[in-house]
């Protein structure tokens, strides 16, 4: 029978996949054909989906993007054989997009049926677990500190060194708490791997709970992701039904239980003292550190928190060794970054490559520039509290350290363009009242600063005393920037002085006017 | 407005389900809204009872989160992403044309109790912004046209 792929990402969803899986079924009845419709993840070309595949005997030939009316076409051109169409992308394995990337984490993703543990196993799933299981707490904890890994939520902490101080502390009970509040514009690698290879993520956090001796896991899932949680409980229910979780997983002596628990729409909860006060029931409000969660963590008990992307990198970390994931990267940057192109660009999607690549890559060769075909002016990475860069930035290698010298963010790795009708002044109210609208409060910088600073730029681009109000939103910048409890209030002043610095002329300011 | 009979059972249910889950508030308060459409101010007091907090600690749990509704909603609701992305790629002026279109601004519902209108920070579909949700289904490469037509659809039901 011919397997016909049709992805269930909610991108692809969100362009009508349904429909064209629906408009195949039907097509394929109504020739008297049987086929064998596999609903995969995406493989992350999102400016091509739907995008059908089959399996042929050469391999899995791409068609897209599929809409309902194009399905009868494709079935006169015999496509259930690879036959030429107007749609035909060739083998998928071959496209260069793909071809070019270097995809570790993601390796699995939009090749397999996501919800299938039997697909999993078949492509390397519970490797790492299998190796971790014959390892000490000690050793996993060795080889993720070895491997390089840092925290992909963005604050590119290693992984290692959070897990060692878990391991280190004495507890009756410890926790392994996943960061899925993926809340900043311009990602969506984190709801790529729960709806695309959910089982990843679940086996890299079973690798840290027997790792430090936890034995109760929860996913911080946002409410936006409706998908996702499907997807992650169904997967859930069918590694503890295989064993993989609950009691004695994998015939060993760890216990491991997860569960999923659904946010409520706060982006503050993606900040992690913020999200285990959530976890526990409370209003989403940041926490003082010290104490850091790794020792006085959920309840007050010691927790590893990681972003998704994280634990879904330890397991091919486990299985593969930490030099193999070492030698890619750059710097103190190892391994490999899932980076999402998004916004304003023709060619958007998911491309993980080594840390080292460059935007202007990103933008021109994988992006392939604007949508609208205008130049273009600013890319904001990392997030609604990343800086906004100028085309003259553009050479600046993807890495931390080097994010770090231009005063910008790597982040979670999302890239979203703008073209030139952008205002700038807009965007940097916009991340004011961002911060207004999402604080949590607490801490005064950023409750009241963070209107403040909507008002300020209001006065200033109404030209209302301009130049007093530039000098009061650098100061105000600075006040959020150094006083602020959390990163909310703190990486507020990143977007608007990126904005105000690079682009002054949206300030009312002259060209080339960096002092303001 | 008091409750009917139907959700009081319902919420003491759902109360009755959660309450011995570690952190149960969230769980239980997204339960209640997934089945009455809201969180009723009635629901304060049992859910304090059941969980040892004060009615202010629930009401201020409640009021953090953007997801929880304190009012009961439209028959649909229609979710407008305001990130970045999205309005990178023009959702100012979908959400300008969609709030002209219902005439309504965010937070409210039609005159004939069809579509509540709420803004939302990102749906994680921005490589094919802008996008929109509706009835938890997410909708990208969206234009007022296209929207319109989700609106028709929606009401049809």
């Amino acid at each position: 029978m011919v397997k016909v792929y049709v992805p269930c990402d909610s991108t692809a969803l969100s362009l009508g996949a349904n429909r064209t899986a629906d408009a195949i079924v039907a097509e394929a009845k109504k020739r008297g054909l049987t086929i064998e419709l596999v609903r995969n993840g995406s493989r992350g070309l999102f400016w091509l989906e739907p995008m059908v595949e089959v399996a042929t005997e050469k391999g899995r030939v791409a068609y897209a993007p599929v809409q309902p009316n194009d399905v009868p076409s494709l079935f006169e051109a015999n496509f259930l054989a690879g036959g030429a169409h107007p749609l035909n992308l060739g083998l998928t394995e071959e496209l260069t997009w793909l071809k070019k990337q270097q995809r570790l984490t993601f390796a699995r993703v939009g090749i397999t049926d996501p919800i299938s543990l039997e697909d999993y196993l078949a492509h390397d799933g519970y490797n790492g677990l299998k190796n971790a299981l014959k390892l000490s707490g000690a050793e996993i904890v060795k080889a993720v500190t070895d491997s390089g890994l840092r925290g992909r939520g963005g604050a590119a902490f290693p992984t290692g060194i959070k897990w060692n101080t878990v391991l280190g502390c004495q507890a009756d009970q410890k926790y392994i708490v996943c960061n899925a509040d993926e809340g900043d514009s311009g990602t969506y690698s984190d709801r790529m791997v729960m709806e695309d290879d959910p089982y990843v993520l679940i086996e890299g956090m079973t690798i840290a709970a027997v790792a430090v001796g936890a034995t109760q896991g929860y996913i911080y899932l946002r409410s936006e992701y409706p998908h996702a949680l499907k997807t992650l409980n169904e997967a859930i229910g069918r590694a503890e039904k295989a064993g993989y979780l609950g009691q004695n997983i994998c015939g060993s002596s760890h216990t491991f239980k997860l569960e999923v628990r659904r946010a409520a729409g706060a982006y503050v909860c993606g900040e992690e003292t913020s999200l285990l006060e959530s976890l526990e029931g409370k209003r989403g409000l940041v926490r003082f550190k010290p104490p850091l969660p790794a020792i006085e963590g959920l309840f007050g008990k010691p927790t590893v928190v990681n972003n998704v992307i994280s634990f879904a990198t330890v397991p091919i970390i486990l299985d593969k060794g930490a030099q193999f994931y070492a030698n890619y990267g750059m710097g103190r940057s190892r391994g490999t970054l899932p980076i999402q192109l998004a916004g304003n660009l023709k060619q958007t999607g998911l491309v993980e490559l080594a840390f080292g690549t460059t935007l202007r890559e990103l933008l021109y060769d994988f992006g392939g520039g604007s949508a609208t075909g205008k130049p273009i002016r600013a890319v904001q990475v990392g997030g609604p509290l990343g800086a906004y860069l100028p085309e003259s930035q553009f050479d600046t290698p993807l890495d931390y350290e080097e994010f770090t010298k231009i005063w910008a963010v790597v982040g979670h790795g999302g890239i979203v363009a703008f073209d030139d009708t952008v205002d700038m002044a807009k965007m940097a109210r916009y991340a004011f009242e961002f911060c207004a609208i999402e604080s949590c409060g607490k801490c005064t910088p950023c409750r009241i600063g963070s209107t403040r600073g909507v008002e300020v730029i209001d006065k200033i681009t109404s030209g209302k005393d301009h130049a007093k109000n530039i000098t009061l939103v650098r100061d105000l910048s600075d006040t959020m920037l150094n006083g602020s409890l959390c990163a909310m209030g703190g990486m507020t002043p990143y977007p608007v002085l990126s904005a105000l610095n690079h682009f002054p002329q949206d300030f009312g300011l002259p060209e080339n006017s960096k002092a303001g | 407005m008091a409750l009917s009979t139907q959700q009081a059972t319902k919420i003491a249910a759902h109360i009755e389900q959660h309450k011995s889950r570690p952190g149960a508030l969230l769980p239980m308060l997204h339960a209640i809204q997934d089945d009455v459409g809201y969180v009723p101010e009635e629901a304060y007091l049992p859910i304090s009872k059941a969980l040892a907090l004060s009615v202010a600690e629930v009401h201020g749990v409640v009021t953090f989160y953007h997801h929880f509704r304190r009012h009961p909603a439209g028959k649909h609701i229609l979710q407008v992403c305001r990130a970045e992305s999205c309005q990178a790629m023009g959702s100012e002026k979908l959400e300008a044309n969609i709030k002209a279109n219902l005439d309504i601004d965010y937070h409210q519902t039609t005159e004939d109790g069809a579509i509540t209108l709420e803004p939302v920070y990102c749906l994680g579909n921005c490589a094919c912004s802008p996008a929109v949700m509706m009835d938890g289904e997410v909708y990208g490469r969206m234009d007022a046209e296209k929207v319109a037509a989700l609106i028709k659809e929606a009401r049809s039901k």
